[in-house]
C-alpha cells in the first residue's frame, strides 16, 4: 500500500500529464485527448512509482520497460517523460512538427525513454513479450509493462500474444487494459464488442485484477499483486473514463482525436492547472 | 555439380553461429522441421521460441527480443514470414530499424506440391519496399551459409529467401566472406549479360552452354543481394554488354529485375528482357522442374530471350 502522501503526488502527476497534453495539442489542431486522459493515472503510477528507470541513462539494461501499445496515447507518455527529464519540457511544444523528437506515434529512435514503435494497433503486447523473454534469458529481475486499449484488443495479434505469454509463463509481464469503453468512432460495444473482458483474459491463462483506473492507490496495489504472481502474466483491467477530467472531452468519441477551440483550450488549461496544483516532479 | 540444400545450410548455420554468439535466439511458427530451425532447437532449447501458428506475434516478439540485445532469427515459409506479418515487419521492426533477421523458407515455387497459398512469388517485392530492410536471395547452400554470417554482421533488419530443394553448388566453399552488393560473374563475360538470382543462375549457365554452340556469348552473373543493390557493381557487370536479361523465380513486378531497372534508370541504353513470373500466382505441380517449366523459368526461355536480343 502506498501512503496518502504518495497517492496525492501520483494524482498530481496525472493531472500534470493532462495539463501538458492540452498544452501540446493547442488550439485548432487535432490530438488524442480521450485516450491520453483515460491512461493518465496508469502512466503516472508506472513512471512515478512502479518502474525502475533512470532518465539520465534511458537505455540502462536494468530498467523496467513500458510499451505504449495504444500508440495514439503517446502524448501521456511524452508528458511523463518530459516531467522526469528524459528531454526538455520545451520539446512538448514541438509535437508533430517536421523533424520533431515527438512524433504522432511513439518512435524509439527519436524519443529518449520510448521503448517501442507502435501506432499500428495490436503489436505492443507482442513486443513487450519479446522484451520479457529477453530479460528472463538474461536472468534479470526487471519487469515489462504494456498498455492496450479496450478497442485495440479487437486486433487478433493481441490474443496471439495473450496465448504465448501464458504459454511461456511470463510472470515478469503485466498488461493494463485501458477499459474506457469508447474507441475512435463510437462505443466499443457498438463497433466490435471486446467483452467479456475479465473471463477472456482469464481463459487465456492470465491472472486478472480489476481496478478503478483513476485511483493511483488501487493501481499500485494491483501492481504489487502482479509482482507476486508466479508462473503467469497479469492483466490489470483499469476501468477508466475516456477524456477523464475535462467535461467537454469526457466519455465521448468526439475527443478521441479531437480539436479544441480557444474557449475549450482555456477552460481545460485553467481547470487542469488548478487540479495539478504546484506539482514538482520529484517523486 | 553437387546439389545441396539451402534450408539445411540455414539450420546448420544457426547452430554454428549460435555456438559462437549467445545473443542469437530463434523463433519459429511451427515449421521448424521444414525450415530446419529445429537443429537450433535441439542444441539450444532455451534460446528457441516456438511461437505456434502465429506469425504476426512471432515477428513483433522478435522485435522485443532485439530490444533486449538479442539477435533473433525468425523463420517460416516465405509466404508466411513476409506477407502475413507484413505490417509487423513494417511497424515493429523496420521503422525502428531493429536487428531482426527473417528467413523465408520454401521460397518461390520450391514447395511445388502445396500450390499457390504456399508459393511466394511476391516476397522480394514486399521486403525490398521496406526502408532499412536488407534482402538476400542465395544461389546455393554455400552462399546461404556465407550470407547468414554477413547478416549477423549487419546491425539492422535482414530478409533471406531460401529454396526448399537441393540446388547446384555454384560458389566456392572457401574462407572468402560474402560481399554484400556484389554482382558476381559465374562464367565469363559475354555480349549479352544475364543477371539472375537463386535457381535461375544455374538455368542461365545451361542457357550459356547452348548459346555458345550458336555463337552467342552469355555472361552469367549471380545477384544475391537484392537490397541494398550496388549500382557500381551492376554497371561494371554491364560494361560492354549489348543487352541485359534478368531472371528470377519471382514475380517480375517489383522483384530483382525491377530493382535493377529502378537502379539503372537513366544509365541504361541497351535492350532488356525480363524473365520471371508474369502476374500470376503459383499452382500445384508433381515436381519442382515441372513448375519451373510451366512458368517459363528455364534455360530455354533464357536462351530464346538471348537469341532475340542478339538479333536486334
Amino acid at each position: 500500500m502506498i501512503t496518502k502522501e504518495q497517492a496525492d503526488k501520483l494524482h498530481a502527476l496525472a493531472w500534470t500529464i493532462r495539463f501538458r497534453v492540452i498544452e501540446m495539442i493547442g488550439i485548432g489542431k487535432t490530438g488524442h485527448i480521450g485516450g491520453s486522459f483515460s491512461a493518465a493515472e496508469i502512466v503516472s503510477v508506472l513512471y512515478g512509482h512502479q518502474m525502475q528507470h533512470d532518465p539520465q541513462v534511458p537505455d540502462c539494461p536494468t530498467r523496467d520497460r513500458f510499451v505504449m501499445s495504444k500508440g495514439h496515447a503517446a502524448l501521456a507518455q511524452y508528458a511523463a517523460l518530459a516531467e522526469f527529464g528524459y528531454f526538455p519540457l520545451d520539446e512538448l511544444g514541438h509535437l508533430k512538427e517536421l523533424g520533431a523528437m515527438l512524433q504522432g506515434h511513439p518512435d524509439l529512435r527519436r524519443t529518449p525513454g520510448v521503448e517501442a514503435n507502435t501506432g499500428s494497433l495490436g503489436q505492443g503486447l507482442s513486443i513487450a513479450q519479446g522484451m520479457a523473454l529477453g530479460i528472463r534469458l538474461d536472468k534479470r529481475k526487471n519487469r515489462v509493462y504494456c498498455l492496450v486499449g479496450d478497442g485495440e484488443i479487437a486486433e487478433g495479434q493481441i490474443w496471439e500474444a495473450a496465448m504465448s505469454a501464458s504459454h511461456y509463463k511470463l510472470d515478469n509481464l503485466t498488461v493494463f487494459v485501458d477499459y474506457n469503453r469508447i474507441q475512435a468512432t463510437d462505443h466499443v460495444i457498438k463497433r466490435l464488442n471486446t467483452n467479456p473482458m475479465n473471463s477472456k483474459w482469464e481463459a487465456f491463462g492470465w491472472h486478472v485484477i480489476e481496478v478503478d483506473g483513476h485511483d493511483c492507490s488501487q493501481i499500485c496495489q494491483a501492481l504489487e499483486e502482479a509482482e507476486n504472481q508466479k508462473g503467469k502474466p497479469t492483466a490489470i483491467l483499469a476501468h477508466t473514463v475516456k477524456g477523464k477530467g475535462v467535461g467537454f472531452a469526457e466519455d465521448t468519441a468526439a475527443f478521441h482525436n479531437g480539436m479544441m477551440d480557444q474557449e475549450q483550450y482555456q477552460l481545460a488549461l485553467d481547470l487542469l492547472a488548478e487540479k495539478k496544483g504546484a506539482f514538482q516532479c520529484k517523486i | 555439380m553437387q546439389n545441396l540444400s539451402q534450408r539445411v545450410a540455414y539450420g546448420d548455420m544457426l547452430v554454428e553461429m549460435g555456438k559462437e554468439n549467445e545473443s542469437i535466439v530463434v523463433l519459429e511458427a511451427d515449421l521448424g522441421k521444414s525450415t530446419m530451425s529445429i537443429f537450433f532447437q535441439e542444441q539450444f532449447p532455451d534460446r528457441f521460441f516456438e511461437m505456434g501458428i502465429a506469425e504476426a506475434n512471432m515477428i513483433s516478439t522478435a522485435a522485443g527480443l532485439s530490444l533486449t540485445g538479442k539477435i533473433p532469427f525468425a523463420s517460416s515459409f516465405a509466404v508466411f514470414a513476409t506477407g502475413r506479418p507484413y505490417d509487423q515487419i513494417r511497424t515493429s521492426v523496420c521503422i525502428p530499424n531493429l536487428n531482426v533477421k527473417i528467413c523465408g523458407s520454401s521460397a518461390g515455387l520450391s514447395d511445388f506440391g502445396d500450390g499457390s497459398t504456399h508459393q511466394s512469388v511476391d516476397d522480394i517485392t514486399l521486403m525490398r519496399v521496406l526502408p532499412n530492410m536488407h534482402v538476400f536471395s542465395p544461389v546455393d547452400a554455400i552462399e546461404t551459409r556465407k550470407i547468414l554470417r554477413a547478416m549477423l554482421e549487419i546491425e539492422g533488419p535482414c530478409y533471406i529467401r531460401v529454396n526448399r530443394n537441393d540446388l547446384p553448388i555454384l560458389t566456392e566453399d572457401d574462407q572468402e566472406p560474402y560481399r554484400p552488393g556484389e554482382v558476381r560473374l559465374i562464367n565469363k563475360p559475354g555480349d549479352i549479360t544475364l543477371i539472375a538470382t537463386g535457381v535461375m543462375v544455374s538455368k542461365g549457365l545451361e542457357a550459356a552452354e547452348k548459346l555458345a554452340a550458336e555463337g552467342i556469348s552469355l555472361g552469367v552473373y549471380n545477384l544475391s543481394t537484392i537490397k541494398p543493390i550496388n549500382k557500381k557493381s551492376l554497371l561494371e557487370a554491364l560494361a560492354g554488354s549489348k543487352a541485359l536479361i534478368t531472371a528470377e523465380e519471382h514475380s517480375v513486378i517489383g522483384g530483382m529485375g525491377s530493382a535493377i531497372l529502378e537502379t539503372l534508370s537513366g544509365d541504361l541504353n541497351i535492350p532488356v528482357s525480363m524473365i520471371g513470373i508474369n502476374d500470376q500466382f503459383g499452382t500445384s505441380g508433381q515436381n519442382y522442374d515441372e513448375l519451373l517449366n510451366y512458368y517459363g523459368l528455364t534455360a530455354s526461355a533464357i536462351a530464346e530471350a538471348a537469341r532475340k536480343l542478339a538479333a536486334k
